[in-house]
């Protein structure tokens, strides 16, 4: 039981990005609702950036902006700052996801002003009928 | 000078992209001379880093001058030369070809038209090049998300299909990501070169296991690569004409070596084809995708619709002959990359011309084009010859390396695949041109005089298609030196 | 297709948390991600790009490349609304409204009759337009001027605070697009026109990939902003910070324009009335 527990709690994190990936995944391969799909999609992309950040936590660490002003803190440790990389790359990975998410939003009213509707199942319906 | 070839590579496209995207606002005429200068140079540099490769062996290049596990690396070697090579050349010659085109079809937001095919030429220029695992993800989305624009801007369901491929394609990078985001929390590092050196100690290890499989499953979603294609037919064939015949070409190609690359490279050949033991699978995988896509193909009217299911046959050969694991078929895959460039890029420039001309391109419409327009369907001709295999075109060569290494690793699935889909394809190439031809003939005979004026599309578009017709021929009389100069080095020795 | 997607769900679930077992524990300081890369870009920042907040620096300078395309990636999404959704003039509807500045009232007019636009008291307009709230009006335009300067702050500060570029760009383009909802998009147009947003996007990223390009005028390599030490007559390292500022204002500039530019194609479905 401790031994569960204890992967639990220095495991939790991943796991709660899975979960949210995976709800994800779920909207974007099943909703008929096209703007839902994006939703799911937006959904999907920041669980990878949850899992990122995750991994760049160092315990008992701060930000990585290092302490420089007065000079009394000895030579600059790794250890006392968290991991930066990711972090970086997550901020590319935010970019990303935002420019994704307008570009599909521009095409969702492309779609909408063409056929009235952001349902599929109605747009497949309309296009085997032309 | 040449010492920064590969920086002028990417940075030349891209700030002529921000150029001619700012011209069309200011000065609509200026925006195609610029292009085609920035193109021209990117070709020129991409050429002479060839040529450098070729002469003195592989190429890095330090950005920002941070060595390599710190900073972002390029790694130019003779495999990524040659799609650069072929990449910027086939841009190029598209971007002559596509002129009249655009010109006739985007009059209004010419800027904005000709600034993403730029990005887009950018984004897989840089993807190629490039020996950081994370910035060819940037890439990756660079190049995915001016494809998604540039396919919308088509008539009818463009704007649906490009949705579709929104979804599938951000799944297919996130994927990659993941798989990036897996290997790093691994190794801590994110260069190509050190996460091979790195890689070697964590054979076992079950996390990098997932990584593979999941960089493969969204590298495949990219690539079109069966069952995850189903984007791909409805995303090509409703995009404009200019448009498919840039992006139909490169996308899925540079994806193949994007995979090549990171098999290769970044997990090495012992991992990917012998601790895994998924390579049969795969290649059973490229099997049904070749067979599935050539009787898809079959299916089609309309001729547009069926080359994108060449395009998805062409993927399972070069998947498939990757992972048959053995010198011959790894060659044939490499080469292949290298014709399918220019025969896809030959086959949607004839389209393109016939759709300049044509209301559309379905069997029906295609009545006595032969008469009309000679010249484009004479390059059609040498482009359907290529991807049936016939020699003296390119096509031949790498079928019969992919052939052979069927043969030698013993898979008589994907050997009848092959031979298969071949047939197929003279069936498919054979039902166009008969169309095209020799129903004249017959409507002749019924003295139903149709008219012989010659309607081909302007010279503009003509040249260059001949141009490519002419380099399918040049690259097959050529392909035993390029695969003894450029091919052979690349594959490993683990390969005999 | 619910249950299939269920499935592939489940499974590619049960397979990524099967490899999460060997994945080091959270926050575990010794883990290799840690410990490989990232450690030099906290002992170094200081000394080699003389910026204290390593983000900053990775971001800019030792992956400084990345965020080049970074910008290109958000560039490439704001011309491709603009492409997508842009309409020139085409399906205007047959009854035009017009405004009265002064007095805010609407009025309606057949077109081609007794059209107001000589009249310079009058403002064309669409007809979803709504009259908006007094409270609302005013208290955005004072905050506004407030948004602006903390941007500035932000995308100044980057380098020794969280912040930076796109941060500072975003809440600046932000601070339009509250202009442009609590008044009206006219209005906001009238600020920065469509033209002029065009030219910073395009300008914001020339001006990152300019300053690469000028490294390798200046014979280094590209992005290698120590070689800007001779043009700015410092030495190498406050060159790099200084680099990274100059590339920050370009993102900033590149970000807030292109923000925009979404948000009134977005919002207007490319007409750029009145929006929403």
């Amino acid at each position: 039981m401790e031994q569960i527990l204890d992967v639990i709690i220095a495991k939790y994190n991943y796991w709660i990005y899975i979960t949210l990936m995976m709800i994800g995944l779920f909207g974007v391969i099943a909703k008929n609702n096209l703007v839902k799909k994006i939703v799911g999609m937006s959904i999907f992309q920041t669980a990878i950036i949850l899992f990122f950040v995750s991994m760049g936590m160092k315990r008992g660490a701060t930000i990585p902006i290092v302490m420089h002003d007065h000079g009394a803190h000895g030579p600059i440790q790794a250890v006392d700052y968290i991991n930066p990389l990711p972090h970086v790359l997550m901020l590319t990975a935010i970019v990303v996801a935002v420019s994704t998410l307008g570009v599909a939003l521009a095409l969702a009213v492309k779609v909408y002003k063409k056929y009235g509707t952001l349902e599929e199942d109605e747009i497949l319906e309309q296009i085997r009928k032309s | 000078m040449t010492d920064h070839l590969p920086a002028f590579i990417v940075a030349v496209p891209l700030l002529t992209a921000f150029l001619v995207f700012a011209l069309g606002w200011l000065r609509r005429e200026l925006c195609f001379p610029v292009g085609l200068l920035g193109l021209g140079l990117a070709a020129w540099s991409c050429v002479g880093l060839l040529l450098e490769v070729l002469g003195s062996g592989p190429v890095t290049y330090r950005l920002g001058g941070w060595e390599a596990p710190w900073g972002i690396e390029y790694f130019v070697d003779t495999l990524n030369g040659m799609v650069l090579a072929a990449i910027s050349v086939s841009a190029f010659i598209h971007w002559i070809w596509s002129a009249p085109a655009v010109k006739l079809q985007f009059q209004d937001r010419l800027g904005a038209i000709y600034g993403l095919q730029l990005l887009f030429v950018t984004g897989l220029l840089g993807m190629t090049i490039t020996g950081d695992a994370f910035n060819l993800y940037v890439l990756l989305e660079i190049a995915s998300i001016t494809a998604y624009a540039l396919i919308a801007m088509g008539e009818q369901r463009a704007a649906l299909s490009s949705l579709n491929y929104v979804f599938m394609g951000t799944v297919g990078a996130c994927f990659y990501l993941l798989g990036v985001g897996y290997l790093y929390i691994m190794t801590g590092t994110l260069n190509m070169a050190d996460l091979a050196r790195l890689l070697t100690g964590l054979h076992g290890s079950r996390a990098i296991q997932v990584a593979f499989v999941i960089t493969m499953v969204g590298l495949w979603l990219k690539m079109a690569f069966f069952p995850l294609h189903g984007w791909l037919p409805n995303a090509y064939s409703h995009a404009p004409s200019p448009v498919s015949a840039l992006i139909a070409p490169l996308m899925t190609k540079v994806m193949v070596y994007v995979m090549i690359r990171i098999d290769l490279y970044v997990f090495g050949p012992a991992y990917s084809f012998q601790k895994l033991g998924m390579d049969r699978a795969v290649v059973w995988l490229a099997v049904i995708a070749v067979i599935m896509g050539s009787i898809m193909a079959l299916a089609q009217k309309n001729l547009k619709r069926m080359l994108t299911y060449v395009i998805l046959v062409e993927v399972g050969y070069m998947v498939g002959g990757f992972w048959l694991g053995n010198r011959s078929g790894m060659t044939g895959a490499i080469l292949h990359l290298l014709n399918d460039v220019f025969m896809t890029l030959g086959a949607f420039m004839a389209v393109g011309n016939l759709l300049y001309r044509l209301p559309g391109c379905s069997f029906g419409e295609l009545r006595d084009v032969f008469s009309k327009m000679p010249f484009s369907m004479g390059a059609l001709v040498a482009t359907a010859l290529s991807i049936v295999g016939v020699p003296p075109t390119c096509g031949f060569f790498s079928k019969w390396y992919l052939l052979l290494g069927a043969l030698e690793a013993g898979q008589y699935g994907f050997l009848i695949a092959l031979i298969f889909s071949s047939l197929i394809s003279v069936v498919l190439f054979f039902r166009v041109f008969e169309g095209a031809f020799f129903r004249a003939q017959t409507h002749e005979n019924a003295h139903h005089q149709p008219d012989h004026t010659m309607e081909e599309a302007p010279v503009q578009m003509v040249v260059p298609l001949l141009v490519v017709a002419a380099g399918l021929v040049a690259l097959g009389i050529f392909s035993a030196e390029i695969v003894s100069t450029i091919v052979e080095p690349v594959i490993p020795p683990a390969f005999f | 297709m619910k249950l299939l997607g269920f499935l592939i769900v489940l499974i590619t679930g049960a397979v990524l948390i099967w490899a999460t077992g060997e994945f080091p524990d959270w926050g575990d300081p010794g883990s290799p991600a840690s410990v490989h890369v990232s450690p030099r870009y906290i002992e170094k920042t200081l000394e080699e790009t003389s910026v204290p907040n390593a983000v900053t620096s990775v971001l800019a300078d030792y992956r400084g490349f990345d965020t080049m395309f970074e910008t290109t990636v958000i560039f490439a999404a704001g011309i491709s609304c603009f492409m997508l959704l842009r309409l020139f003039g085409k399906e205007r509807p047959e009854t035009l409204h017009y405004r009265h500045l002064l007095t805010g009232l609407t009025i309606r007019v057949r077109r081609r009759k007794q059209s107001p636009e000589q009249l310079e008291e009058f403002e064309p307009m669409d007809s979803l337009w709504t009259p908006h709230d007094l409270i609302l009006r005013t208290l955005c335009r004072f905050l506004i001027p407030f948004i602006q300067l903390f941007a500035l702050y932000v995308i100044a500060h980057g380098h020794h605070s969280p912040g930076g570029g796109f941060q500072g760009g975003v809440i600046l383009g932000a601070s339009l697009i509250l202009l442009a909802i609590s008044q009206d998009m006219q209005s906001a147009l009238k600020r920065i026109p469509e033209r002029t947003l065009a030219m910073l996007a395009a300008l914001g990223v020339s001006v990152y990939a300019g300053t690469g390009a000028l490294c390798l005028v200046m014979g280094s390599n590209f992005l290698d902003y120590a070689a800007l030490a001779g043009l700015f007559r410092v030495d190498p390292v406050e060159a790099r910070s200084l680099g990274i500022f100059l590339v920050e204002v370009g993102v900033g500039i590149a970000v807030m324009a292109t923000m925009i530019l979404i948000y009134h194609n977005l919002a207007s479905e490319g007409r750029l009335d009145e929006g929403l």
